[in-house]
């Protein structure tokens, strides 16, 4: 389905391109026209498909399962109300095997973030081209906007900002916790006494910057390998669907075997779909555990 | 791959999907779940304690039915032997009765017979005295003979 005009290198651009809105350097506030024009707007700009997607699916989430627990009942459940009980024992079940602590946030922000997650990576599996052609047309046959610069990246967790807007919230919650369970003092002896510990305090005290550094990366390091994880997986299974499409502009033969290919990768990938959301959950439960207890 | 305000955006969706859920989703279905398991649990424990007391019951039914058949065998062997009592008893007093009655009606017949013999006697003397008169041909005196005739009838 790419367009003919594009040469290969310029559709798989167009695809990894977001959808950007900000200030242009020149003073204006509009959309970037181009992946240039939204580097240059640097920080203050916000990249409205992932926003727009991730609140949308976020809202579907939210929806559904609302629903379900206001027909929740102690009676026969039915139809989506068993559906939903049955992914909130899951997910109970999970959190209660790496979570001792009795906090009543840790169980549903891992069901917001398994099914949140969930879903946005789903969206990897609608063919690359559906969403973005679909809203291109809009836009040029509504507003008369050049297609070429119409940008539509449908997939959230290919965002790093997505993803790492989850994992700060996380580690927010992790610095927070331990605070609040371990006291200032218990919480820079974590970080400062280990793992090189000594009986003599001067020695001690020439150990501490040591540990911080170490205690340190090792802290930042869940976070930041939290969200590239999801969005490394993701951004290369979504590599592979927009490679996989370029295939369609080859004609017949290269076509079919097109379809075949991006059947058998979306089948492959319902997998990582599904794996990546329960690694983000599990491993946001196991680092609030981890933040709730010395270790 | 520019980072911008959409991590921002990002963490505050994060945040707002998060409070909504540990609000309004997980602890309406929570409690659901915890009723039903608690329900169930006391359904489980009815049906046991159900089940006890049926066999409780029908232990004590069958020594209800063995007592009652028991006390029906007493009954029974009560009943026949009054049954045969009063048999006897029925018997010995219509022996008693026949008796009475044929002593009685031997003692009637032998009255009757006495009355008869006496009415015979009497007339027999009236008709040998009225025979006697005849053949003498005279009235016998009876004043004379009735010494005589009371012999007669006596020997009669």
């Amino acid at each position: 389905m790419a367009s003919e005009n594009l040469t290969s290198t310029e559709y798989i651009k167009h695809h990894l391109t977001n959808l950007t809105f900000g200030q242009h350097p020149d003073g204006y506030w509009g959309f970037a026209h181009n992946a240039q024009e939204a580097s240059d707007m640097g920080f203050w700009a916000i990249h409205v498909d992932t926003m727009l997607w991730s609140v949308l699916l976020g809202g579907l989430f939210i929806w559904l399962f609302s629903k379900a627990a206001k027909r929740a009942t102690s009676d026969t459940p039915s139809g989506w109300l068993n559906f939903v009980e049955w992914v909130i024992e899951f997910i109970d079940d999970n959190v209660r095997g790496s979570f001792t602590g009795r906090n009543p946030l840790i169980a549903p922000l891992a069901l917001t973030l398994f099914v949140w997650i969930l879903l946005m990576n789903c969206m990897d599996l609608v063919p690359v081209d559906w969403i973005p052609w679909t809203v291109q047309q809009v836009m040029h046959h509504v507003f008369g906007a050049d297609p070429h610069h119409v940008y539509m990246k449908v997939v959230p967790t290919t965002d790093v900002n997505a993803t790492f807007g989850m994992s700060i919230g996380v580690f927010l919650l992790t610095l927070y916790y331990s605070f609040k369970v371990k006291g200032p003092a218990g919480f820079a002896s974590e970080l400062t006494m280990q793992p090189f510990a000594a009986k003599n305090p001067l020695i001690k005290i020439l150990f501490m910057p040591v540990n911080l550094f170490l205690e340190g990366i090792g802290l930042v390091a869940k976070p930041v390998s939290l969200s590239l994880r999801l969005f490394g997986n993701l951004f290369a299974g979504e590599m592979i669907f927009i490679l996989i499409a370029l295939l369609y502009s080859g004609g017949l033969v290269w076509g079919v075997l097109g379809g075949v290919l991006q059947w058998g990768w979306a089948v492959f990938h319902i997998l990582i779909v599904l794996l990546q959301a329960f690694i983000f959950m599990t491993l946001t439960v196991v680092y609030l555990e981890m933040a709730h207890h010395e270790h | 791959m520019n980072i911008n305000l959409t991590l921002i955006g990002q963490s505050i969706a994060f945040a707002v999907f998060v409070w909504f859920c540990m609000k309004f989703v997980w602890p309406p279905i929570m409690r659901a779940l915890e009723e039903r398991k608690k329900n169930i649990a006391e359904g489980l424990a009815a049906a046991e304690r159900g089940r006890k007391e049926h066999e409780l019951s029908e232990k004590r039914a069958a020594e209800v039915i063995r007592e009652a058949k028991g006390k029906a065998a007493d009954i029974i062997a009560g009943a026949e032997k009054r049954g045969a009592e009063i048999v006897e008893e029925a018997k010995s007093d219509a022996k008693v009765e026949g008796q009475r009655i044929i002593t009685a009606a031997q003692g009637e017949i032998e009255q009757e017979i006495n009355r008869a013999r006496e009415t015979l006697r009497g007339e027999l003397a009236a008709l040998a005295t009225a025979g006697a008169e005849q053949i003498l041909g005279r009235e016998i005196d009876s004043g004379t003979h009735s010494k005589m005739l009371d012999e007669l009838a006596a020997q009669l």
